[in-house]
């Protein structure tokens, strides 16, 4: 007994014929000189066009395949494969770093008395570096006596990718090579991770054939190392001069920058370029770091005004504006909830804060909580949507499925129902009945709501889909009877209950004479 | 151990020897009893050249992930961090060094890096007060990892941003350093082809590189015809489109990670007589994909809608092999059944694992939304309606559907238009920031500076005159025995693909209109061989192309590849390498700005 492959074939749709018709696409358009080429085009997509003998195929390998098991089950599979359940093979690095860190035992001994001594967040204050830095100053000696012994030997044996040794020696040992050193050897040096002092560089022409060696290279590595060096012998305004006309140093001083965090050095940078709204979004991204909601805003703040696309702009006031709401809505509500006088809290406790949530949460927030407040109040709906110039679409969307989380169907009624001039009501929905009726569903609306709404769908295949999807027996009944579709009808029968209402409706239907079918 | 990577046409074995020797000649340079602690992201990649056994030959004893505070105990007299050169990474290295218990027995630490030493990290660590605690702080030049016979990655997450975003050339500079360490082993490569900016600047290092090395003339006798080096950028299509082969499902759906997949264990669980279900497993099912599985080698490459015939006939076969021990009366055909059984339960094995990963992307594949989603984008790659709001994007927004999916759609519906239309584009930004949150804002920049999400310039609309020329949208897709490589999108052939295709026959002269509207330049570049090395092909020999996807590469373009390798007519054979194995989601992924 195996429940498995049933699985795979529960909902064997095929793909392709609803591509190429089911979903109504503009096959047979014209569109100017492309008229030719698409009159002869249809979508080909998943196709499962044997289907049947394909998937009776795969059952009964599935079925082969697990009735092989009773005979080689003696020994796991696993076994076989040599790989832990986990997947990982047995012996595999993955693995093992587990099996042995297991063995080690004493991991976390210890731990507490140093979490005070050597936390963490005491590196992350430690400064970033600064201009006190020096290459050179690298290669300085070890400061852990006993740990060079042992090993010295082998140091020496390849100088190539060691440091200290070398510099450990006497200068006299070495000045030869390093006095000599031209801007190419140099840079040949740093790209074998050899030592090299770059303090001999002095005058900016020197300085610069550095850098034009290190990039004729294009080795990251050494380009930022030069431009670490530069960074710290040359004054702002020369360094950004020289980088300008300097392309690709100057991109990876931008990445350099952006990486080590100098904020303050990446926005001159950019100011002295020009470059206004790289400049403004660079400074704006900062505001990911900051947790605290009102040092936030007040950084959003700052942002507004600088010199960002017009578009966006709009976008980083309402940036500003929606969290200075989310801000005295939270203290609000939170302090509502704390009193605990107000139903809707008391029966709906808040999951979260709402700070810092996108526009379209706290709308949705806004219409389950606040849905009836006056439009004067910041936490209401149609204050937001008018703040923020919501569109009708969105509004409707997100007001349906907060009324109707809250199961209040007639808010979700009044939604849709427009008065004309005459006092007549009419239904509208700017975004189509058959999504109402989704969302609905979605919030599990009893069928009486259901179908009120999947009546209203205009397009008579898209109801009689929904209908059947959501068993709105009477809208199936109704629409097939109103096409005179009896063999749809007739195939709907068996759908309903025996003994049904429905089915008493279907057979009065099936068997009246006053209805003359298609079919 | 590794005997799949030897099936190819090129031997890329001697490539895992050479980063294994290596390997251990670090490992004997630090001598005595060792840890390692690793930087997690390695193990993945590490685990395709070395298993656990072979550092335990050079006395690693114990290995940890790297985690702030102090390291674990460990009786050993050597600590080797195995670490990528990121400054976040120093500062835990950092805070490991100075816990370290002074009054307990002194270790040596040393730091490897992955896969290139880095000053700015050494700066890092010299500033917290530790560098010269690290007696060897040497870089480990994994720079190609062979993920198959014919499948090679530097696994390098960030390639595509720092080389089309950020201009840094860092990983330009690596992926040329790979081809010089390929061509020490495999010979010089005798001509480059390449379309894009970064193609030219890696052929420009190459030549470079080998003009610094002219000390030591290469007497290997050439692997490789040629070398195409292909910018990401030239085809920022194709990723974005859902890949419909087998291994393209599996990416797509569950991700696969240094040849390694993670399953929901439901499906996997054995089945014992009397077990009843009830301790159903709840830790994810991994399993390794390559081509050292022989079905899963059968596979991979299909058209998902092509796998199923073949599962059920494999049954068939192993059915009936299972079925020959009631015919085999004598000893000897006892015997010989016996000794085959080992392999059939491997087979046996193998085919419940892919019957069950089967059903598992049917599930997904055969969902509505699966459906409408793979409609818009053969929509929109064959040219339909790409210049408006999307109706089934504009549901996924208001439905707030993961914002990766949203956003690998409009990306794809602005490439397949040539840039949107402004009142469109301001339309998409406009809800994603309203519904997914302002700070995406950025998030936008980056895709529009890639050239994924931008305005329509001059309302200029170039899409249908490239898929034309190249022939993009195939009408007659056969999924089962497909003709075409259109048959990996069923229906959308990769313009990647397409332009190597082109390239060996006819040539790219027959495209040179198309090739000047696709980004940067293309060129042609020969490295000249003394005269004993050079090749006499044998009439029907295959040429071999070695591609390089400098930006990252799908596997469904790999699929599309290996189909022209397989081609009897076709003349080429196909070596793929790239900086990352990636598809549209984790390719959005890495362009997210998330805070520093």
């Amino acid at each position: 007994p195996n429940p498995g492959p049933t699985l795979f074939f529960q909902s064997g749709r095929p793909l392709a014929s609803g591509v190429r018709s089911g979903l109504g696409l503009p096959m047979n358009r014209t569109k100017g000189d492309e008229e030719e080429y698409w009159n002869s085009s249809k979508f080909k997509a998943f196709t499962f066009d044997d289907e049947d003998d394909e998937l009776s195929q795969l059952k009964e390998s599935k079925r082969a395949v697990n009735s092989l098991r009773d005979f080689v089950d003696d020994d796991d599979d696993d076994d076989l494969e040599r790989v832990s359940w986990s997947g990982e093979p047995v012996g595999s690095i993955s693995w093992s770093i587990r099996e042995t860190a297991g063995n080690s035992g004493s991991t976390h001994e210890g731990r507490e008395q140093l979490k005070s001594r050597n936390s963490f967040s005491s590196y992350a204050q430690l400064p970033k570096p600064t201009s006190t830095y020096s290459l050179s100053s690298f290669f300085r000696g070890r400061t852990r006596p006993g740990s060079f012994q042992s090993l010295s030997d082998a140091l020496s044996d390849t100088p190539a990718k060691t440091y200290a040794p070398e510099l450990g020696r006497p200068k006299g040992e070495y000045r030869d090579y390093s006095n000599d050193w031209s801007p190419s050897d140099t840079v040949r040096r740093l790209r074998k991770g050899k030592v090299c002092s770059l303090e001999r560089f002095r005058s900016l022409q020197d300085k610069l054939q550095l850098l034009e060696e290190a990039v004729s290279m294009h080795d990251g590595n050494v380009i930022t190392a030069v431009l670490i060096f530069l960074k710290r012998t040359l004054c702002k305004e020369i360094l950004f001069r020289e980088l300008e006309v300097r392309q690709v140093a100057l991109r990876h001083l931008i990445h350099f920058l952006k990486e080590i965090g100098d904020q303050k050095l990446l926005l001159d940078l950019f100011r002295f370029l020009d470059r206004t709204e790289e400049l403004a979004l660079s400074h704006y991204r900062e505001h990911l770091n900051i947790q605290d909601p009102e040092k936030r805003k007040e950084f959003l703040k700052t942002c507004i005004g600088l010199p960002f696309s017009a578009e966006d702009s709009a976008h980083i006031q309402d940036h500003y504006t929606l969290l200075e709401r989310q801000i005295i809505i939270e203290a609000n509500d939170r302090h509502l909830e704390l009193a605990g006088q107000t139903e809707i809290f008391r029966k709906h406790p808040r999951k979260a804060s709402i700070l810092n949530m996108p526009l379209v949460t706290t709308l949705f927030y806004s219409c389950f909580y606040h849905y009836t407040e006056a439009e004067g109040t910041f936490s209401s709906p149609i204050n937001l949507k008018k703040t923020f110039k919501i569109p009708d679409k969105q509004y409707v969307l997100t007001a349906l499925a907060a009324r109707a989380k809250l199961r209040a169907w007639h808010d979700v009624d009044a939604l849709f129902t427009t008065k004309n001039w005459l006092g007549y009501t009419k239904k509208r929905a700017p975004i189509g009945f058959h999504r109402v009726v989704e969302i609905l569903h979605k919030n599990s609306a009893p069928v009486q709501i259901l179908q009120e709404y999947v009546n209203l769908v205009e397009d008579v295949d898209t109801k009689l889909n929904l209908a059947t999807k959501f068993k709105c027996h009477d809208v199936v009944i109704d629409t097939c009877r109103d096409l005179k579709d009896r063999q749809q009808l007739l195939a709907y029968r068996s759908k309903v209950d025996k003994g049904s209402a429905e089915e008493e409706k279907i057979d009065a239907l099936l068997s009246s004479p006053q209805i003359r079918w298609k079919n | 151990m590794a005997a799949h990577l030897s099936y190819g046409r090129v031997n890329l074995n001697v490539l895992r020897e050479a980063v294994r020797r290596e390997l251990r000649e670090f490992l004997d340079k630090c001598a005595g009893s060792k840890a390692i602690v690793w930087d997690e992201y390695l193990t993945g990649p590490f685990g395709l050249i070395a298993q656990y056994s072979l550092l335990k030959e050079h006395e690693v004893e114990k290995m940890f992930t790297l985690k702030g505070n102090r390291l674990p105990a460990a009786d050993v007299k050597n600590i080797i961090f195995f670490v990528r050169p990121r400054l976040e990474l120093m500062d835990i290295i950092a805070e490991n060094v100075l816990s370290e218990d002074r009054r307990g027995p002194a270790r040596d630490f040393h730091i490897l890096f992955v896969p290139r030493r880095s000053l700015l990290c050494e700066q890092r660590l010299k500033d917290l007060g530790v560098l010269g605690s690290f007696i060897h702080r040497e870089e480990y030049s994994l720079d190609l990892i062979p993920f198959d016979g014919d499948l090679l990655s530097m696994e390098s997450e960030s390639a595509f941003k720092e080389c089309y975003l950020e201009g840094d050339q860092t990983s330009l500079y690596h992926a040329a350093k790979g081809l010089m360490t390929l061509q020490a082993l495999y010979g010089t490569i005798p001509q480059i082809f390449g379309k894009g900016e970064c193609a030219r600047q890696v052929a420009n290092m190459m030549i470079r590189m080998k003009r610094e090395f002219t000390g030591s003339q290469n007497s290997i006798f050439p692997v490789f015809d040629n070398l195409l080096l292909l910018d990401r950028n030239v085809d920022l299509l194709t990723p974005l489109a859902t890949q419909l082969t087998y291994e393209g499902l599996i990416d797509e759906i569950y991700g696969i990670q240094n040849s390694y997949v993670k399953l929901p264990p439901e499906k996997f669980a054995p089945k014992k007589q009397g077990d009843g279900g009830k301790d159903l497993p709840t830790e994810a099912k991994k399993l390794q994909l390559n081509s050292a599985e022989e079905l899963y080698a059968e596979i991979r490459d299909k058209n998902f809608n092509a796998v199923g015939s073949v599962l059920s006939k494999k049954a068939k076969v192993i059915s009936a092999a299972f079925e020959e021990r009631h015919n085999a009366k004598t000893v000897g055909e006892i015997k010989q059944f016996v000794s085959q059984l080992p392999h059939m339960q491997a087979a046996r094995g193998s085919l419940a694992n892919h019957t069950s990963i089967a059903e598992l992307i049917k599930d997904v594949t055969t969902s509505e939304d699966f459906f409408d989603k793979l409609t818009v984008e053969q929509e929109f790659m064959s040219g339909i309606d790409t210049d408006k709001v999307n109706n089934y994007i504009e549901d996924c927004i208001a439905q707030k559907h993961p914002l990766i999916k949203v956003l690998r759609l409009v990306c794809l519906q602005s490439v397949c238009n040539s840039g949107l239309k402004q009142k469109v584009l301001d339309y998409y930004k406009r809800e994603i920031l309203q519904t997914y949150g302002y700070e995406h804002i950025l998030t936008l920049h980056n895709l529009e500076k890639a050239g994924l999400l931008k305005p329509q310039p001059g309302g200029r609309n170039n899409y249908p005159t490239i898929r034309k020329t190249l022939r993009l949208w195939m009408d007659d897709v056969n999924e089962q025995n497909p003709t075409d490589i259109s048959y990996v999108y069923s229906g959308y052939a990769p313009l990647s693909v397409r332009l190597a295709q082109l390239l060996s026959r006819p040539g790219w002269r027959s495209i040179e209109e198309v090739l000047r509207i696709l980004p940067g330049p293309h060129f042609e570049e020969r490295q000249p061989l003394p005269t004993g090395l050079q090749k006499k092909r044998q009439p029907g020999e295959n040429r071999v192309t070695l591609i390089f996807f400098l930006g990252g590469v799908t596997f469904a373009e790999i699929a599309a590849l290996r189909f022209l390798s397989q081609l009897e007519d076709g003349g080429t054979e196909y070596v793929i390498a790239t900086t990352k194995l990636m598809n549209g989601t984790s390719w959005i992924e890495a362009l997210m700005e998330r805070p520093f």
